[in-house]
């Protein structure tokens, strides 16, 4: 899937968010994607508070089912949660189950004054309330469930899109 | 026959013993507990994974440490943990081992972490299950008889890992009872398993297996020798509980020959780590002076441990 730039998607997002930038705002990035693309955003917008990383699985609803991940990775929010603002970053935004379940995560940390989500690509298929107040590219129609729609980061550290389907 | 702790899709149903098992699980355990190390660092120490699931420590022997960290273990993941002190319960009573289990199982137990003086006594619990089609309760070996204690060597090798990075250049020695220890035999799977290349065993004959050298270690009886140059000093307890006779001449003339004091941990690299599994007996295996020193990772390790039974049981109660 060629048609999606993630570089320029990662500008516009970038843009989208500054205006609503203060120095309580803090960015936590979903692994591993969304950590790669919070990372970005953290350096463009000049974001003071440290960046935050968080890994959902421990917080997954499909553990029962299909287990832990192979290789979870350690969840690090180094600022004060506590009245914090925090946009969760995550690459492509789907069925809302990976923000639930880290803002489960985020809240064993404290009680955020606000949680806002900001999303590269909206690819729909929602299954719970969740809605992404920044959002770089909503497709136009929802993606199959057998493709997956994910970013990758290369060597050099660019950003693609990559669509693939699901083994 | 497959490996009686892998069920048919290759992942683990029980942790009875670290023989044998497969490098790649080994590592994912220790892999998987890095992450849960972080959860002790946060104002909510839980995590929602065994939530809604019964975990029973039955627990055949004493136990301080071992039964205390198992038993956060499962309350930081959630579950529901039931205490057995079977000193006060039914088997004094006569009820079999068996019988107690499946009791147990008759009010919804999920994961079973046992500790007995018999060696093999989980490996029993464990067949007994399999046989009865009872495939979704798990059997975690918290120690049994001389045979293994499998989550103290994953946690040894967590804290090696923690403070060495890999396993391939180090030299490690184990010092003392390795004769009645359950803990040396699971540090020894473990170490060749992860491809530690020299491995020492250090301790006075009457201590020692007979032909420990079959486990692919080399034996020294002069524990200076021993020492020389090591990275690692996994120190052993003196079990006084499971020795019968003359093993032994008194604690203060073992203390003289097999004591790590500050002197014989000097013939060891200067950055070598000093590990022990508790409890300890200062001045009889151990001086004060190391056990409290700055080379001692006593303290981690009990940390560790607590990350390490937590990515055990997570990877069980997930199927």
């Amino acid at each position: 899937m060629n048609i999606l730039d993630a570089e320029a998607l990662c500008r516009q997002l970038a843009e989208q968010i500054r205006p609503h930038v203060t120095p309580a705002t803090a960015l936590v990035g979903i692994y591993t994607g969304g950590l790669w693309l919070a990372e970005r955003l953290h350096k463009e917008l000049g974001i003071t508070q440290p960046l935050g990383a968080i890994d959902v699985s421990f917080y997954r609803d499909d553990y029962g089912s299909k287990g832990l991940h192979a290789k979870p990775q350690r969840t690090d929010i180094p600022f004060g949660v506590d009245g914090a603002h925090v946009i969760l970053v995550d690459d492509v935004l789907y069925t809302g189950r990976t923000t639930r379940a880290a803002l489960n995560g985020l809240f064993d940390f404290g009680r955020p004054a606000a949680v806002e989500l900001a999303v590269l690509v909206d690819r729909g298929s929602r299954e719970l309330p969740i809605a992404a107040r920044y959002c770089a590219h909503t497709l136009a129609q929802a993606l199959p469930h057998e493709q997956n729609l994910e970013l990758q980061r290369d060597d050099a550290g660019a950003l693609t899109l990559q669509l693939t389907q699901r083994a | 026959m497959r490996n009686p702790q892998l069920n048919k899709h290759g992942e683990l149903q029980h942790l009875l013993t670290l023989d044998g098992l497969p490098r790649n699980i080994l590592t994912a355990i220790l892999d998987t507990a890095a992450p849960f190390t972080e959860v002790a660092e946060r104002e909510v120490k839980k995590l929602p994974l065994l939530r809604g699931k019964s975990v029973f420590n039955l627990f055949f022997e004493n136990s301080t440490r071992t039964r205390t960290t198992f038993e956060i273990a499962a309350k930081r993941l959630s579950a529901d943990v039931v205490n057995l002190n079977i000193n006060t319960s039914s088997a004094s009573k006569g009820e079999s081992l068996l019988d107690t289990v499946d009791n147990l199982c008759a009010m919804q137990a999920d994961m079973f972490v046992v500790r007995h003086a018999a060696s093999g006594a989980p490996m029993l619990i464990a067949q007994h299950l399999q046989n009865t089609g009872r495939d979704h309760i798990h059997v975690v070996n918290a120690g049994d008889g001389r045979h293994a204690h499998p989550t103290q060597g994953l946690l040894d090798m967590y804290t090696i890992r923690h403070f060495k990075q890999d396993f391939t250049g180090l030299t490690v020695a184990i010092v003392g009872d390795v004769l009645h220890s359950r803990v040396a035999r699971s540090q020894i799977a473990a170490l060749t398993t992860l491809g530690v290349p020299e491995i020492r065993v250090i301790g006075p004959r009457t201590l020692l297996p007979t032909e420990v050298e079959r486990l692919g270690v080399r034996v020294f009886h002069d524990m200076r020798e021993g020492l020389k140059d090591v990275d690692v000093v996994m120190m052993l307890r003196l079990q006084n509980e499971r020795m019968n006779g003359a093993l032994l001449p008194t604690p203060q003339e073992y203390f003289k020959v097999w004591g790590l004091t500050a002197e014989k941990l000097a013939l060891a690299k200067p950055d070598a780590i000093v590990l022990h599994p508790g409890p300890m007996n200062r001045g009889v295996e151990i001086d004060s002076a190391v056990a409290d020193g700055t080379q001692a990772v006593i303290l981690p390790q009990v940390t560790f441990g607590i990350a390490v039974r937590m990515a055990v049981m997570s990877m069980l109660g997930s199927h």
